[in-house]
């Protein structure tokens, strides 16, 4: 039984340790420059859209779920943002309530259709991948719709002060002790408290020695934060993995498991919103062709980080860490100037050799 | 002699399934295997059947005279025998010509030859006066014509040893007789054929031996035309040792559940239980006998809320009428189901003891939706000392406990929700012999603090120790009830094998 609790946080530390090799493999490649304080603030800025979207997307995954819309709807709800922004006057914030509203509508569809309707959540997304594609191109007529408002802008591009970044920090880490003392407080807890509280520090030091903390990279992190206490402190949580992990015994159990994968959709939808409108200010222009092929990078996320697609099995906390590599990855080889071409294969060789070894270690156990 | 099986012993970890069997068939001969459930009759078929390989049991296996070893399926296959089970294995979507041919379709370079495809169908399904089309997609046709496509596929592997396992269960009386024709032909080719099913009418009416199988041993070979029902009955029953049942004097008190004729169709509108009544009091047991099949999960699911299907009939709990269309307006109501096959209806097996238990019950332990976990794990330890469940923390996964353990865990979960009713279903199976006991006590004392529990169980013993009242199904009926001073063995064996009450 111990054998077995130290097991699952193997993986956890597995996955640390591939990413701090990971980074120093590139910082010694790229001669000193990937770990920087200006890559590292890159790194993040560039974790935060697929990151947001990882995290709910595992959700949907531990519900044993699956989105492949959310690329497409991430599109379609940034033109959304940008034609409600300049062509109907809606200002910044009506077009953000605008946006996350159509998302969330959106996914009660896709939840609704696969729940009730018995659809394969599987089809129900494909159907969904093709036709927003579909509703964006019609929708901005093929054209790319150029944003200017500079408050809209400042989502996407701004960084936090840095005084207001060390107050945030502090918040961060008083949130911290009060959930962790919520429970028993054993030595452990505090060593953990201390060991997060210190990389709360050290990562508000090194943003804010490049420009202070990017304001994607706070959305992401509250994002992700959100995931943690859904997933690990509500009741909602709890039934999410119950239906993924064995949904007849959670419908005997009394559980609304239509309602809930329902529910779990609205979520995603939201958090494409939020993604779709970071990645629109940050591009400042809505693209019909924009978040093509996120929802891949958003399931090998959750993937890499240990979720499995069969339901029950996954942690937001391995979600983002997954993100992470990704765009690790993706920074690093950019980085090392190697072609677009040779990246994609070495990304795919990565996710099938890190399910493979997953796999491969969970049948021993 | 066709087959000779010789002192076949097989013995499992915790138990001895099988002890010193003999059996054998010869040509052209219908031999019945009967039992109640757990009797052996299903081992005795795997090592027949290669599923159970040589040198993992102890006796001989004699084909035509000549020492067998089967090392897999395939090498039983290859002497000649074969299997119909009760879940057919047929590809719905393909032929009955290409089910028949299945991984030997008659090809050049991978392509099919249709027209000797047909041709050898044809003949076969001739040879067995089958009026049916070699080209009709097997989805399309009635169960018992897929069976009889089983048959005739076995035939067309040259088998000469033809187990029949419940065969005509899900058959229409006409289909039975259809069925009855076919193994009669099959008699006349000289095949042997192995008939097992629970129910005797049908076992008197095809077959020319009968061998009863009890507690793994062999208790009783005769020809049919020397039996008598009520001697095979009692072969299956026997004398056995009574497992120590404590004795109690349960204070029964007002009623708490009542059903009145409550029906359940399965998904072809068949009816799987057929208006079936009964009551259970405050503080009762009451035990649901019957052979597999009989309708009992079915009755109890379609009560909770959970058959996915068409039901009728009134449930009163506590004197009123409620309506129960979910798991979740039961679970209101206070009704708790600990169901048959633990694994896959009763837990998520991936999560811990904590997350399991407190599942059905999640609101209680916590505040504006979100888990106080203090609360949670201190009511998961209390109550694990309290059903003594075999674990260290809360936090270990149910997939790492014995069985007998994670059925406490499923009890556990339901009487979380704090049920007047507790529903039983198969509670004991796949647990050993100590932890059975155990659980015994738990009902008792749960019986003792008040609850209504109804208990389905297809092992006797365990349903006569407990109950108070005892009803007997049979093919989705009620048969017969008996208080627990009147219950014999015989009895419950008589109403469950489908024979009328006696008045």
């Amino acid at each position: 039984m111990k054998e077995k609790l130290e097991k699952i946080s193997l993986r956890a530390y597995t996955m640390l340790a591939i990413l701090v090799l990971l980074w120093l493999f590139f910082h010694w490649q790229t001669e000193g420059i990937f770990l920087t304080p200006r890559n590292l603030s890159n790194l993040m800025l560039q974790t935060s859209v697929t990151g947001i979207l990882a995290v709910g997307m595992l959700m949907v995954i531990a519900a044993g779920q699956i989105d492949l819309s959310v690329g497409s709807v991430l599109g379609l709800a940034g033109g959304l943002a940008a034609i409600a922004l300049t062509h109907w006057e809606f200002g910044v914030i009506g077009s953000i309530v605008l946006t996350l509203m159509i998302c969330m509508l959106i996914g009660a569809l896709h939840g609704f259709l696969t729940a009730y309707f018995s659809i394969p959540a599987f089809i129900v997304t494909l159907g969904g991948l093709l036709a927003w594609r579909g509703a964006i191109k019609g929708l901005s007529q093929g054209e790319t719709i150029p944003v200017s408002d500079p408050t809209f802008k400042a989502i996407g591009q701004a960084n936090l002060p840095e005084n207001i970044g060390w107050i945030i920090a502090i918040i961060a880490i008083a949130i911290l002790v009060f959930i962790n003392f919520q429970r028993a407080a054993t030595s452990r807890t505090v060593l953990k408290i201390l060991l997060l509280s210190s990389l709360v520090v050290i990562f508000t030091f090194v943003m804010n020695l490049a420009n202070g903390i990017p304001i994607p990279v706070l959305l992401f992190l509250t994002a992700s934060l959100f995931g943690l206490f859904i997933t690990d402190m509500t009741v909602f949580g709890r039934y999410l993995y119950a239906i993924g992990g064995n949904r007849e015994a959670a419908r005997l159990s009394g559980i609304n498991t239509k309602l809930n994968i329902v529910i779990v959709y609205i979520i995603l939808g939201a958090l494409t919103g939020l993604a779709a409108i970071i990645f629109t200010a940050r591009q400042a222009s809505a693209s019909p062709d924009a978040g093509v092929l996120k929802e891949l990078e958003a399931i090998a996320a959750c993937v890499i980080g240990g979720a499995s697609l069969v339901g029950g099995r996954g942690t937001v906390l391995g979600a983002c860490l997954g993100a992470l590599i990704m765009a690790t990855l993706d920074n690093g080889m950019s980085l090392l100037n190697i072609r677009d071409y040779v990246q994609e294969l070495i990304k795919g060789t990565i996710l099938v050799l890190a399910v493979g070894i997953d796999m491969a270690g969970r049948k021993e156990s | 002699m066709l087959l000779e099986m010789r002192s076949i012993t097989k013995e499992f970890p915790s138990v001895k399934a099988l002890d010193k069997v003999s059996f054998n068939l010869s040509q052209g001969e219908c031999h019945a295997l009967v039992g109640e459930n757990g009797a052996g009759k299903s081992t005795l078929m795997k090592i027949l059947s290669g599923v159970y390989p040589f040198g993992s049991y102890d006796g001989e296996i004699l084909i035509d005279g000549k020492l067998k070893k089967f090392f897999n399926v395939r090498d039983a296959e290859d002497s000649g025998i074969a299997i119909i089970f009760q879940e057919l294995s047929l590809v719905k979507g393909l032929s009955v010509a290409e089910n028949i041919f299945l991984g030997r379709i008659p090809s050049n370079f991978g392509i099919v030859r249709y027209s000797d495809l047909r041709r050898k169908a044809s003949a076969l399904l001739q040879e067995l006066h089958l009026d049916l089309d070699p080209e009709m997609i097997v989805r399309d046709l009635s169960i018992g014509k897929q069976q009889i496509i089983e048959i005739a596929k076995a035939l067309s592997k040259n088998a000469r040893i033809l187990v029949l396992d419940e065969p005509t269960s899900a058959l229409t009386e006409s289909e039975v007789e259809s069925l009855f024709e076919v193994i009669r032909k099959l008699k006349s080719r000289g095949v042997g054929l192995i008939y097992i099913s629970h129910k005797l009418e049908e076992v008197f009416l095809i077959s020319d031996r009968i061998t009863v199988l009890r507690d793994g041993e062999t208790v009783a070979t005769k020809s049919s035309k020397d039996f008598t029902k009520e001697e095979v009955i009692a072969c299956m029953v026997g004398r056995r040792i009574e497992t120590v049942f404590p004795e109690v004097q349960r204070k029964l008190k007002e009623e708490v559940l009542r059903v009145e004729s409550f029906t359940v169709y399965d998904y072809y509108n068949k009816k799987v239980v057929d208006s079936v009544s009964f009551s259970v009091r405050k503080g009762e047991v009451l035990g649901i006998a019957g052979l597999v099949g009989a309708g009992r999960s079915e009755l109890l699911m379609g009560i909770f809320g959970a058959w996915q299907g068409r039901t009728e009939g009134n449930v009163f709990l506590e004197g009123g009428k409620i309506q129960i269309k979910s798991p979740i307006d039961a679970i209101k109501a206070g009704i708790g189901f600990v169901t048959e096959d633990r694994k896959r209806y009763g837990l998520i097996i991936e999560k811990t003891i904590q997350e399991n238990m407190t599942l059905a019950s999640l609101k209680n332990f916590s505040r504006n939706l979100l888990i106080d976990k203090l609360k949670e794990f201190s009511t998961v330890s209390d109550l694990m000392k309290l059903l003594r469940i075999k674990a260290q923390l809360p936090s270990v996964k149910v997939s790492t406990l014995s069985g007998g353990n994670q059925q406490k865990v499923v009890l556990g979960k339901w009487l979380l929700t704090k049920p007047k009713v507790l529903f039983l279903d198969e509670p004991t199976r796949g647990i050993d012999v100590a932890a059975k006991q155990e659980f015994y006590l738990r009902i008792n004392e749960l019986a003792e603090q008040g609850l209504a529990i109804v208990l389905v169980s297809s092992e006797l013993p365990e349903i006569l120790g407990l109950s108070d009242r005892i009803l007997v199904m049979h093919e989705g009926k009620a048969m017969a009830e008996f208080t627990r001073k009147d219950a014999t063995p015989e009895k419950i064996m008589i109403a469950a094998t489908g024979y009328e009450r006696k008045t």
